[in-house]
């Protein structure tokens, strides 16, 4: 085989959840009233970024075989410390986006300690620290309120030339700085070395618990970065919890369409960006279709049965029935 | 290199685990530019001995040196660093990585602090032309390959790491004959370059074109150690067995009659390539062991047996009626009766945290209950047979039966089982971890669901018991039936060497297909 073969196959997930997307996206501008216009993209592509950015925090957690339900508190959290920290002046505001930025990362730190060194199963230490982290959310917007630096606020919501959005422009900004350095590093090969088997990574030598800690944390930051962003676009600080959770088991759904295994050692960060924007445009086609808005959530869980079931094609190969259940 | 001092060496090492001693007091001296085979039986401690080496288990008391310094490993990492590599049979190959990220996986290469691609490539190009593998590419995903190629990628991983002392454990196991006769000559060369290479290997006739020096463990410890092609094949087996342990077995009754129809029959049965061929007959009231090396296929002949395997080809027959399996549950059905007792009972025979009641009555739960509802009493009745039966010592029905030992978690699993009365029952190395004591209850109990009119299939690693147990021994080498052992046929002599594929003075026998 030629290695552009073997590159395809290796990027199938991420494309597959591209092709979704400009399906979908093609379905929705071709049927909005407006059209594909530079507004349109603007407005889709702000709502997007959220979830695409709360998705690549958890590509990097499922990476390594674990899951995240905290991403969607530590977004909520760092939300609300925006909505206090970064206002004032130019000096003050950038001093507030690294608090904020520093805040998430140590969320992060703190739910790798504990399940590397804890050893606790990622499931229930991320459910206690999410609880633990919302609860901060909750101490410092007990309603919600706050301010943010608007200038900065408008000019991450805005467009860049007038025609590219320019959140689109920051999370291109954020895969080159985060995504593309870790996974071409020793670290993000530990990280899906100890995701696929972490045994035969333990044999070889690979530094497992650096590398998961890494994925981690880097999680927090960038569920940090979004909760940023949510402050950009609603200019106050809100700890919903509805919307928390809703942000969480969103990031799982966005991550299974993006391609990236929930077992662990596969997938990529790009794939769960375009899973979660094709997500959202699922869930905006309603609007456009002039549906009852009731009907959103079960829409949205029928385009995901589907997607999901694509990926289980796989086991209709299996020859030894024990394998269905590893 | 001095000659004087040893590239490495092990003295007095030991290690347990639990009551069971793995090494005893065991030494070893590697020098560089040869090639040192390991033999021993399942269980005499070789890969004990391997893994101490490696780094991946710490023994317990004992110093290991090298170039006459002392050295401890904590991890396989820092033995890697100090040279020495061990090629584990598939353990060590992350699936879902390519090929070139598995090879350079200990050390990538750098290049502004991320890993620099084409090097990796170039590195890892170079370890498979050197393994004579160049035909594997690679970008491909380690889980794309088949076996043999992956085994393919282990070797040359192990190479890139530019190791002074090579460790194979069982490394040709599942390499085709093309790729030994490669690997071989690679191996010949690395001698040649001033490497230490330790092969571990039950293939007698590749210890023979090989190996410089031998060493045979037993019981945990070398029992001898002799320049390779100065013992004959029946010396060092004679070497390999010598345990002195006896257990009381049962009586055995007379034969079953060869002309009684079998109860459970398989014809030319093949499965991808791990089964090939296999035929044979187990008749009501007969004992017949499955014997050979670990991992020749008996595990897999189970399975087939109790519809867990898809795509299997040629028949099994049931009171001589063809009768396809395809689920453990059709294989319990009432008219086929069967049951197995699975290795590993921790994952495949208990649901541990469950209470021991609960874990009895899963396999009968429908003979058990009335319209879906459980008739408690039906249950209790049973129950208490059955704890009776097999004498299970437990502080009570509603405790969780990972609180039993090991001895009693199997009864439980034995007894789950016979609440069906199964008609033919498939052991696959029952015994494994288990104390005396309830070994020689097993054997009973073996003998007297025999007696009372099952088919028993029986797998062991322990030749004792297939001697002290069984009316008919197959021996599995590869897949296959290499060969079939009727009553004082059974031998540990006949056993071992029919394990390791020599012709002993008994010549081989028409495979299974005597009724």
């Amino acid at each position: 085989m030629k290695d552009w073969r073997y590159w395809l196959a290796e990027q199938r997930g991420t494309l597959l959840a591209l092709g979704i997307f400009i399906v979908m996206f093609i379905i929705y501008t071709s049927n909005h009233p407006a059209g594909f216009t530079a507004n349109v993209v603007q407005t889709a592509a702000n709502k997007g970024v959220l979830l695409a950015f709360v998705a690549m925090a958890q590509t990097l957690v499922v990476i390594t075989a674990g899951i995240d339900l905290s991403v969607g508190m530590i977004f909520l959290l760092t939300n609300c410390l925006a909505s206090w920290l970064v206002v004032g002046t130019p000096m003050q505001t950038t001093l507030g986006v690294i608090a904020v930025l520093a805040v998430g990362l140590l969320c992060g730190a703190i739910n790798g300690a504990i399940v590397i060194y804890g050893r606790l199963q990622p499931i229930v230490a991320t459910i206690a620290t999410g609880a633990v982290f919302y609860g901060i959310g909750l101490l410092l917007r007990p309603f919600p309120g706050g301010s943010v630096n608007e200038d900065l606020a408008d000019a991450m919501t805005g467009r860049v030339f007038d025609v590219v959005p320019a959140s689109l422009v920051a999370l291109f900004a954020i895969v080159l700085v985060i995504w593309v350095p870790f996974s071409r590093s020793v670290l993000g090969r530990a990280a899906y070395a100890a995701g696929s088997s972490e045994t035969a990574a333990y044999m070889s030598g690979v530094p497992i618990r650096r590398g998961k800690f890494a994925a981690y944390t880097l999680a927090g930051l960038l569920a940090a970065i979004g909760g940023l962003f949510l402050t950009f676009f609603t200019y106050t600080g809100d700890a919903a919890y509805a919307s928390g959770n809703a942000y969480t088991l969103f990031s799982i759904a966005a991550v299974v369409l993006g391609g990236v295994s929930l077992f662990g050692g596969k997938g990529s960060a790009i794939g769960a960006i375009f899973g979660a924007l094709a997500f959202r445009t699922i869930g905006d086609l309603l609007f456009v279709f002039d549906f009852d808005p009731l009907w959103q959530p079960l829409f949205q869980g029928v385009i995901l049965l589907i997607a999901v079931s694509l990926g289980a094609f796989a086991l209709f190969r299996v020859r030894n029935r024990l394998e269905w259940f590893l | 290199m001095d000659s004087a001092v040893p590239l490495f060496q092990m003295e007095g090492i030991s290690k347990r685990y639990g009551g069971v001693r793995a090494l005893e007091k065991a030494e070893l001296v590697v020098t560089s530019g040869s090639i040192h085979a390991i033999l021993g039986e399942n269980g005499a401690g070789k890969s004990t001995l391997i893994k101490v080496m490696a780094g991946v288990v710490a023994p317990d008391e004992g110093r290991m040196t090298m170039d006459g310094r002392e050295v401890t490993f904590l991890s396989p990492a820092a033995a890697n660093q100090a040279g020495i590599v061990c090629i584990f049979q598939e353990l060590s190959l992350v699936p879902d990585l390519s090929v070139a990220d598995n090879i350079v996986i200990s050390d990538p290469p750098k290049r502004f602090g991320m890993i620099d691609r084409k090097a990796q490539r170039r590195i890892a190009e170079e370890a498979l032309a050197r393994a004579g593998a160049a035909d594997i590419h690679p970008l491909a995903l380690v889980k794309d390959l088949p076996l043999s190629r992956r085994q393919m990628v282990e070797i040359a991983k192990a190479l890139a790491r530019k190791p002074r002392i090579l460790i194979l454990d069982e490394a040709t196991s599942a390499l085709t004959a093309a790729d030994v006769s490669k690997i071989f000559s690679v191996l010949k060369r690395l001698r040649s370059e001033g490497l230490a290479l330790l092969y571990i290997s039950h293939r007698m006739n590749e210890i023979a074109e090989l190996a410089d020096q031998c060493t045979v463990f037993r019981n945990g410890r070398n029992v001898a150690s002799y320049k390779a092609g100065s013992k004959s094949d029946n010396e060092v087996v004679e070497l390999m067995i010598g345990r002195e342990y006896s257990h009381i077995f049962p009586a055995k009754p007379a034969a079953v009659p060869a002309a009684a129809a079998p109860r459970l029959e398989a014809r030319k049965l093949s499965w991808t390539d791990r089964l090939h061929n296999i035929s044979l007959t187990v008749r009501a009231g007969e004992v017949v062991g499955l014997g050979g090396l670990d991992g020749q296929g008996q595990r897999e002949l189970l399975l087939a047996f109790f519809g867990v395997l898809r795509g299997l080809s040629g028949e099994v027959l049931i009171d001589g009626k063809p009768v396809a399996i395809r689920s453990p549950s059709a294989a319990r059905e009432d008219g086929i009766g069967m049951a197995l007792i699975p290795e590993d009972r921790k994952t495949e025979g208990l649901m541990l945290p469950m209470t021991v009641r609960e874990n009895l009555s899963f396999a009968a739960l429908d003979r058990l209950s009335k319209g879906g509802i459980i008739d408690r009493a039906a249950e209790q009745r049973l129950i208490d047979d059955m704890v009776g039966l097999l004498a299970i010592k437990t502080a009570g029905l509603d405790i969780p039966v990972g609180a039993l030992s090991g001895g009693n978690q199997q009864k439980v699993v034995i007894a789950k089982w016979l609440m069906r009365q199964p008609r033919i029952i498939l052991l696959n190395d029952p015994t494994r971890g288990i104390d005396v004591g309830t070994k020689q209850e097993l054997y009973q109990l073996m003998r007297k669901l025999a007696d009372a009119g099952a088919a028993i299939l029986f797998y062991s690693t322990d030749y004792d018991e297939l001697i002290g147990c069984c009316d008919r021994v197959l021996v599995l080498y590869d897949g296959a039936v290499k060969r079939e052992l009727v009553g004082a046929e059974i031998t540990e002599r006949a056993l071992i060497a029919s394990a390791l594929n020599i012709h002993g003075e008994e010549s081989p026998v028409g495979l299974g297909a005597r009724a």
